[in-house]
């Protein structure tokens, strides 16, 4: 049987935490490149693709999913402890994810039927980015991410440099694609102006406006893209609701959506 | 991460066997099968990965939202809670979507089931048989069978890309149709790939067909939808090898969900249905059934193309299947029919006039029910006089066949209790990965069990 390589390789671990599984299957996504990746790490642990789960530590740790119950909390900084890097990918680790919408409910009103431990509901009423409990080295944006970002990342912490990742708005990946503008051109909803590029502007490319699945991009000027989706007819609950979804709990975004409860 | 309790074995004259993370798996699950006396005396097949809401925080969203929303429930079948959902949303509507754009959703769920099926078969399920711990182990023995099952997962995943934009959380789908069309020439290069995929796949048959099966079979009730002219995606009636024949409407007159303590999923297990929509009875427990491809195959075998029939025929598979070890073959020949499928629909592609057909939104009631990867995926939505959701209901593949999981788990280890416990953990994985099943998926739901501890 092929023995594994691995001397001198880095130890990459990935580890999931709540989330739908759609951002660690990126790179499994990434056909052309996977067998080279795995050629250039050491895949330690990985129990998604694989039933060898070495311990740690590992050189970098790969972290998809949010955090919410208490045991999460202790696993995450038991993770963080163990890995030279952290890298967070997808909008659940760096933002909460779509199940942040329960942080503005009550916990108790959402689970009608509970079967939970009291003494635990103070801390799963959120559902929080893994940032918030321990130092994360890179975040990686997207619900789901791109799979070309996520190899550029393990690539530039293998290699100790930066990772080239953009963070001006979709509106630059419009205009370089030379699209025309769904938002002035056919008055539709779109969160481009705000948003971080990463997805090679896909909506808009269909004919769409943007839903902010990459998250805020640096320094979003969000009350002027609200005043913008006013004047196209869109109400405050169209408007809250906009800025509620896959990156809900991410700062610029849950303080937008929160003006317009 | 297989730990055997030997010690407390030997000691009281019983012994279990536990997983406590499964691997190859979408999403968190353990196992521990208990034994004593050389009977089987316990299961449990836990799905530990912590609940979501989804159904929760759908309530007060859009209508329109939920194709979006709900592919987040799972990142490898996301095509499917968005074709269960639009259709739902349809099926209230009242509004029909047909001809072209019926055929592109088709054509796009081909691609989910080639992308699915193929991680399934080359990257998850066939290192069980061949000795691996990977992939990427495989390949290092195996480097042709592995780099043509990245090839037909790629065919797949550029089909879906192609259509709506990527691969994961894709975005062209909406109810009534789609944001934006292909034209013909769009297809140019994706053709050419789906047809060597197409050749690729029916190597897949022929090369699962000769893996080495355990011999253990079940009488399983098998449920897929089933519909008079074609191999089902997007529609048909409910229909079972034991009688079952209903509209999906009556999903939940048939089928029960109930929490058990260790999982974090809610169980399906039918009630006592009769044969007619009429006749559904509710009295009588029937308990666990098995949903995803056997149960297509086997009750939609004469729908598949002449060549995945070809396929079967030389890689002699044939239903009924019983063996839940040989659902690697009968996924392949859903890959082999899937290309063949989109094949044929992209020869036959006319881009329509209109990218979505128009419609009054209504307050009530809709249903959907579509065959994810993995099986059937319900939908059920109440939708208020302001097109907002009031409630929802989503019952995935995986939650249906945890009971039949636990099922086998139990009657593989009864058959095999001299097994090596070493060679019974690996088994007993196995027989988790014959359903590929997706834990992320199954972990939607909107009760809380947090009192578990790892």
């Amino acid at each position: 049987m092929a023995q594994r390589r691995t001397a001198g390789k880095p130890k990459v671990a990935v580890f999931k935490f709540a989330s739908c599984d759609g951002c660690q299957l990126s790179l499994l996504d990434a056909e052309e490149s996977l067998l080279d990746v795995a050629g250039a790490i050491d895949i330690a642990f990985f129990p998604e693709a694989s039933r060898r789960m070495l311990r740690g530590p590992y050189d970098v740790g790969i972290v998809e999913g949010s955090i919410t119950t208490p045991h999460d909390v202790e696993h995450i900084r038991a993770i963080r402890k163990s890995c030279g890097a952290l890298i967070t990918i997808g909008a659940c680790a760096t933002a909460g994810g779509i199940q942040a919408l329960r942080n503005w409910k009550d916990i108790r009103n959402f689970v009608h039927i509970v079967y939970a431990s009291p003494e635990y509901i103070s801390t799963l009423d959120r559902s929080l980015p893994v940032g918030s409990f321990v130092h994360v080295d890179f975040e990686l944006r997207g619900c789901p991410i791109n799979k070309y970002q996520l190899i550029e990342v393990i690539n530039a912490f293998i290699n100790k440099r930066k990772p080239n990742i953009r963070t001006y708005s979709v509106c630059m990946e419009c205009k370089m694609k030379g699209n025309e503008c769904v938002m002035v051109a056919h008055g539709e909803p779109c969160l481009g102006p705000v948003t971080q590029a990463g997805c090679g502007a896909i909506c808009p490319s269909f004919n769409r406006g943007c839903y902010g699945c990459f998250g805020p991009m640096e320094s979003p000027n969000t009350p002027a893209l609200s005043t913008k989706l006013n004047e196209l007819g869109e109400s405050k609950h169209d408007i809250k609701l906009a800025f509620r979804t896959f990156n809900a709990y991410a700062d610029a975004f849950r303080k937008e959506s929160e003006s317009h409860e | 991460m297989p730990m055997l309790s030997e010690k407390k074995a030997n000691h009281m004259n019983s012994k279990s066997i536990k997983v406590d993370y499964i691997a190859r798996v979408e999403g968190e699950g353990a196992l521990t099968v208990k034994m004593k006396d050389g009977q089987v005396s316990d299961v449990k097949f836990r799905i530990f990965e912590p609940p979501r809401f989804f159904e929760a925080f759908l309530r007060g969203r859009k209508y329109s939202e939920a194709p979006d929303i709900t592919a987040r429930i799972c990142g490898i079948c996301p095509i499917a809670y968005q074709m269960s959902s639009v259709h739902a949303m349809e099926n209230l509507f009242q509004v029909k979507v047909g001809g072209q754009l019926r055929e592109l959703r088709r054509l796009l769920y081909c691609g989910e089931w080639i992308e699915s099926h193929a991680l399934h078969i080359y990257m998850l399920h066939a290192p069980d048989f061949l000795g691996y711990d990977d992939a990427i182990q495989l390949a290092g023995d195996h480097p042709d069978a592995v780099q043509r099952g990245l090839r037909l997962k790629k065919a797949g995943n550029d089909l879906v890309a192609l259509l709506a934009g990527r691969e994961i959380h894709p975005i062209n789908v909406k109810v009534g149709g789609f944001y934006k069309l292909p034209d013909r020439k769009d297809f140019d290069g994706v053709l050419e790939s789906l047809k060597r995929a197409r050749d690729e796949a029916y190597e897949t048959v022929i090369w699962t067909s000769k893996l080495s099966f355990p011999d253990f079979e079940s009488d399983y009730e098998f449920v897929a939808l089933s519909h008079p002219d074609e191999y089902p995606f997007n529609e048909g009636r409910l229909v079972s090898n034991m009688g079952l024949n209903i509209d999906i409407r009556d999903y939940e007159l048939v089928f029960h969900e109930s929490h058990v303590e260790y999982s974090n999923a809610l169980q399906s297990t039918m009630k006592n249905p009769r044969t007619s929509d009429s006749q559904v009875s509710q009295d009588e427990s029937r308990g666990a059934y098995l949903t995803g491809p056997l149960a297509r195959f086997n009750l939609n075998f004469e729908k598949l193309s002449p060549i995945a029939l070809k396929g079967a025929e030389e890689a002699n598979i044939r239903p009924p299947v019983l063996n839940p070890f040989k659902s690697i073959v009968v996924r392949a020949i859903e890959t082999l029919y899937a290309c063949d499928e989109a094949i044929r629909i992209i020869e036959n592609y006319d881009a329509p006039e209109n990218s979505a057909v128009t419609f009054q939104v209504r307050p009530g009631f809709g249903f959907g029910c579509t065959e994810a990867p993995r099986g059937i995926l319900y939908h059920r939505y109440l939708i208020g006089d302001d097109g907002l959701i009031k409630d929802a209901k989503i019952v995935p593949p995986t939650a249906q066949n945890q009971k039949m999981i636990e099922s086998d788990l139990r009657n593989f280890v009864s058959s095999n209790i001299k097994m090596s416990k070493q060679d019974l953990t690996l088994r007993c994985e196995q027989v988790v990965r014959n359903y590929d099943p997706c834990i992320s998926c199954a972990t939607h739901f909107v009760r809380l069990d947090i009192s578990e501890e790892l």
